[in-house]
């Protein structure tokens, strides 16, 4: 609990960060905020942004690999952010990164993914994987609510360890499902677009 | 931090003047037509409502003693230099840099006026950490745009750092027959640039017609500027039983106080219009950032503390 507090504290003082719905009202209800990653700051400032009852019920996905290093980062991906963690460098049958999202979600959490796989390098985000679409196809009920998340990659750069403190901005936009008879490139289009758009970012 | 009497009427004033403010913003809510003058009268509370709050933490902090007065002022050039910094495009080569100017050269700054050693805190930004902050982006070795990214980064150390620890330095000034008494002078420093912007602001809303600076502000008028500044000043005038000035002094003074605190206002929008923002943030409701009400004290307290530190010290 205390560490909770610590980590967003530290959160808010590096970032401000305080979330902006343009979209939709902050509701208790199953959502997958589907954001672009900047930053390996990204799903915690996301976490830290939501009000303490969605935050409650929301579950960062994160790399497998990068979070069960050391001692900390296990340590605040089990009992702070409470992440789902999952495999991206040997997928296999037996690890595909779908089966724990899908289990998370029918646990009745919400969850945060980065639908691009990896942190956009320019400009503009990379187009999306498949993993999206497969969560959106089989679990129809659940709303995706795209995210635009800026600045924070100015906090911690790729190979940085310290932070410094810069104003960043989370912006979460309108639900959105995958339409009847949607193609799957179709849908990846209109969810990347959502998402730019929300970012001022031609898609 | 000695309560006399003449800080508690100092305190009274302004909590009289908020409530005035308070109950004209109530009145005015009730009775505006149309629904620009609605937004005007709705902006103008929030200001007010953010008034009562930072005059409570700000006379909480000078209660507490002149370390959390220190304090205070340290957390408020924190948030000033990530708004500042915020708005400047860096590099990633500047990241060390930055993390030594947040963590290392603020609160070192803030220490050394803790301190009360005016040799170091009057030179650190100037001085050290002008020598060291380049040296540092230099050795992460990205060469492009090095002296605006140099600049920019000992700019915002200057503004929002070392220029605003000037206002809680005048706490440790010795002057003659006024020991124990200087939060008084903390007080008029803060007051009297605040009520100037706000004077400004009125008299540039009631008969501003010629603009001073209309590329860089389109707000700021001739009217403003002349009537704020001289209104203020004369507060400043009546408010000399808690100086250690006679009223001309402290008219004079006061003064010199707005016109600094006027450009540092005109300064600090260059810098917004520059980077084509309106507000420096969104912390204050009603006001923007920490820096847009902050930019006016920044000119305002080097000034303030070096004139009383040549003439009365």
């Amino acid at each position: 609990m205390l560490s909770k507090f610590l980590i967003i504290g530290l959160v808010r003082v590096l970032t401000g960060v305080r979330a902006r719905w343009v979209g939709a009202a902050p509701e208790k209800r199953q959502r997958i905020y589907f954001a672009n990653h900047t930053s390996n700051l990204d799903a915690v400032v996301i976490w830290a942004s939501l009000p303490s009852e969605l935050r409650a019920i929301t579950r960062p996905v994160a790399a497998h690999d990068y979070w069960t290093k050391g001692l900390t980062r296990p340590y605040l991906a089990k009992h702070v952010f409470n992440a789902v963690l999952i495999e991206r460098k040997n997928v296999t049958v037996k690890n595909n990164p779908l089966t724990p999202m899908l289990a998370a979600l029918d646990a009745g959490s919400s969850l945060i993914i980065f639908p691009e796989g990896g942190r956009m390098a320019g400009g503009e985000p990379a187009a999306f994987k498949s993993g999206i679409h497969h969560l959106a196809a089989k679990r129809p009920d659940v709303e995706l609510v795209p995210v635009w998340i800026d600045n924070v990659n100015r906090v911690l750069p790729k190979g940085e360890f310290l932070p410094v403190p810069m104003l960043g901005s989370v912006t979460i936009g309108a639900p959105m499902k995958l339409a009847e008879g949607e193609t799957k490139d179709g849908f990846l289009m209109r969810a990347r677009a959502a998402m730019c758009t929300l970012g001022g970012v031609s898609a | 931090m000695n309560m006399d009497d003449d800080l508690m009427w100092m305190g009274a004033g302004v909590g009289g003047v908020l409530v005035i403010a308070s109950i004209i913003g109530a009145i005015l809510a009730k009775t505006a037509k149309t629904d620009q003058a609605r937004a005007t009268i709705a902006n103008m509370n929030a200001r007010t409502g953010a008034w009562w709050v930072m005059v409570i933490i700000f006379g909480g902090a000078l209660a507490g003693g002149r370390t959390t007065t220190v304090v205070l002022f340290g957390l408020l050039s924190f948030l000033a230099l990530r708004e500042f910094i915020t708005l400047t495009p860096t590099r990633r080569g500047d990241h060390r840099a930055l993390f030594w100017a947040f963590f290392v050269i603020t609160p070192a700054q803030y220490y050394f006026v803790g301190a009360e050693w005016y040799g170091m805190f009057s030179i650190f930004v100037p001085v050290w950490a002008f020598l060291f902050l380049p040296v540092r982006t230099a050795m992460a070795g990205d060469c492009d745009h090095f002296l605006e990214r140099a600049a920019k980064t000992q700019w915002g150390l200057m503004a929002c750092v070392y220029c605003l620890s000037y206002a809680p330095a005048l706490l440790s000034l010795p002057i003659a027959g006024y020991a124990g008494e200087n939060a008084k002078l903390l007080v008029f420093l803060v007051a009297i640039t605040q009520m100037s912007d706000v004077l400004q602001y009125v008299w540039g809303k009631l008969f501003g017609r010629h603009k001073v600076a209309p590329l860089v502000s389109p707000s700021k008028t001739w009217e403003g500027l002349i009537g704020g500044v001289l209104t203020a000043s004369a507060l400043g005038a009546g408010l000399w039983w808690a100086t250690p000035f006679t009223p001309w002094e402290a008219g004079a003074v006061s003064l010199a106080i707005t016109i600094a605190g006027f450009c540092g206002g005109l300064v600090m929008s260059a810098i917004k219009r520059d980077r084509g923002v309106k507000d420096y943030g969104v912390l204050i409701e009603g006001h923007g950032g920490v820096m847009d009400r902050m930019d006016s004290l920044c000119f305002a307290a080097p000034v303030f503390f070096h004139i009383l530190r040549y003439w009365w010290v």
